[in-house]
């Protein structure tokens, strides 16, 4: 997990909204190259690390590093042209364009040219499935369609780190599966990969590693199998009462084995 | 490029206006409808294609005629520079107006109010010093001549108008075909995301500013020079701030030809009053103010928008039959 220099580096990051500790104290290491995730109950701070991270908060204590650069106080622009991108939960399509004017704008991060940008634009609209859609305006694409929009804009800026902030919620099961091979191939690709995701089919599927963050706080980290066997996650989305249920059937059934 | 094209026949055809048209009060016309066009595009460029909608372009409009005007009547400085000068300080006052605004993220309808207070407090500041002539004006004396920018024809002045105008739209294509643009565009319809892909809004909102501040300061040096006369509430009393906003809203805001063709309409209705109402001293303000209003209502997108609008049905209807 450790072994090679992480592309992310979250040192001690609290950060208070009036009486709402929305972030306390929170380390964590992304590894380059690979797909991990971020899961937790509602209201757990996702969004808000997220945040942080990309410079839209400025957290009240602690330090993030990108590269091995120190990128806290930063604004979202400049950590952008570092090469970090984050989507929007709520997706945020420029409405009244269309999809490749969309993607165009990340395009021009690297692309002064507009015609070249107009072209990368529709090469990655065809690598997420947005290819039949081009001339379409944006504020006209299905939910599923817009989840790839927030995809293609982000891939089109050829960030090192995109931080997805649930690309799958709202999708239906047969557009989950056809939207987990892209984030596959754009990992494949060599672009690091942090999800925020609620949905475990795909956390268990696609990431290596997972945190999980409750009431602002890191509650538990490892492979995503280990990670929901842990009693403190199942106590986390389920409540005490249940967890220990669980617990004392798990007991149940292992102690009546051994016997 | 087939804009650009159409941008350059429709330029090359207002190019012959002074050939072909002979008479001198469809020449005045044509020259208050090009300079509208101006104004408007001027207001665009910040309001249209960047969303910031600015109550106040008279600071801009204003700087630039009060700069001609008084580099000539109290420095004795050529208007061929004073039309240099009061493009330069028009960016100037666009750029202090949009950094102090842009750098608080004054949006909406506060970054409105806060440029029309920027117009009026030039308003009365022209009305209390002395060298702009104060509260009586500044009347540029007569010297008819090119090298006085005061030329004896009115052909002169509506190729200086041609020009300054076609730089306008030349600007406003860019801006459509441009990373600045597009830009732009993006800040103006989701800030955040655009933000997030990189984009600076401060600094994308301040050329913008710069440019249209430019464009209203030559629309005041042009204005100067044709009628001679400023006083304070000509160069940067509201009138010029709501006609340079009411014609792209017209025409359809953030597209290049919007301008034009609310320049054209509302020309066409004022003409149309004068004919059958007469001077009714404020009725072409009411019927401006009727005009926002039903725009705003029935055609957000403005004529170029209808104009898209009703092409697009007539393909459809065009389909229809065929495949009928």
């Amino acid at each position: 997990m450790h072994d090679a220099a992480p592309i992310l580096d979250v040192a001690g990051i609290s950060k208070r909204f009036g009486g709402l500790q929305a972030s306390n104290n929170i380390t964590m290491q992304v590894p380059a190259g690979k797909i991990t995730s971020l899961i937790g109950p509602n209201g757990a701070g996702k969004t808000t690390l997220f945040a942080l991270i990309t410079g839209f908060h400025t957290p009240d204590a602690g330090e993030v590093r990108f590269k091995g650069e120190v990128i806290t106080g930063l604004a979202p622009q400049e950590i952008a042209e570092r090469g970090m991108i984050r989507t929007f939960q709520i997706v945020q399509p420029f409405a009244g364009q269309s999809v490749r004017e969309n993607i165009a704008v990340g395009a021009h991060l690297k692309i002064r040219s507009r015609a070249a940008a107009l072209e990368k634009a529709e090469d990655v609209a065809r690598k997420v499935g947005l290819g039949d859609r081009l001339d379409m305006d944006a504020a006209a694409l299905t939910v599923a369609g817009r989840k790839r929009l927030e995809v293609a804009r982000a891939l089109a800026t050829d960030p090192d780190l995109i931080l997805f902030d649930e690309v799958l919620a709202g999708l239906n099961p047969s557009e989950i599966r056809d939207v987990i091979p892209v984030i596959r191939a754009i990992r494949d690709q060599g672009v690091t990969i942090l999800l925020i995701e609620h949905v475990m089919q795909a956390v268990m599927s696609l990431s290596e590693h997972t945190w999980v963050l409750n009431q602002g706080e890191l509650i538990a980290e490892g492979s995503p199998q280990d990670v929901t066997r842990d009693p403190h996650v199942i106590e986390a989305y389920l409540g005490k009462g249940m967890a220990e249920r669980m617990a004392r059937q798990a007991g149940a059934a292992t102690g009546g084995a051994h016997e | 490029m087939r804009q650009l094209a159409l941008l350059g026949l429709v330029f090359a055809a207002l190019f012959t206006v002074p050939f072909v048209v002979e008479s001198e009060s469809w020449r005045t016309t044509i020259i208050m409808t090009l300079y509208a066009a101006l104004l408007g595009q001027a207001w665009n460029i910040l309001g249209g294609y960047g969303g910031q909608f600015s109550f106040g372009h008279a600071a801009f409009f204003g700087t630039g005629a009060y700069t001609v005007a008084v580099l000539q009547v109290q420095f004795g400085i050529n208007p061929w520079l004073g039309l240099v000068a009061g493009g330069a300080l028009a960016v100037g006052v666009a750029a202090f107006i949009g950094f102090t605004t842009f750098r608080y993220g004054l949006r909406g309808s506060y970054f409105a109010l806060v440029t029309l207070a920027f117009a009026e407090v030039l308003r009365i500041l022209s009305n209390t010093v002395p060298f702009t002539g104060a509260g009586v004006g500044i009347l540029i004396p007569l010297d008819p001549g090119a090298a006085s920018l005061q030329f004896t024809s009115k052909a002169g002045f509506y190729w200086l108008l041609w020009a300054i105008t076609l730089a306008a739209f030349l600007t406003a294509w860019w801006i459509g075909h441009s990373r600045f643009g597009a830009r732009l565009m993006a800040v103006r319809d989701n800030e955040d995301a655009a933000r997030a892909l990189g984009v600076d809004p401060f600094r994308v909102k301040m050329r913008a500013i710069m440019l249209s501040g430019l464009f209203s300061g030559l629309a005041g040096v042009f204005y100067a020079q044709f009628f001679l006369y400023l006083d304070p509430g000509i160069a940067y009393g509201p009138a010029v701030s709501v006609e340079s906003l009411l014609v792209p809203i017209v025409g359809g805001m953030g597209t290049l030809f919007g301008p034009l063709l609310g320049a054209v309409a509302l020309h066409a209705v004022s003409e149309v009053t004068r004919e059958v109402i007469g001077d009714l001293p404020g009725i072409s303000l009411v019927i401006y103010g009727t005009i926002l209003v039903i725009m705003v209502l029935f055609a957000p997108r403005g004529l170029s928008g209808l104009v898209s609008r009703l092409t697009a049905r007539m393909r459809r209807t065009a389909e229809g039959d065929r495949h009928a």
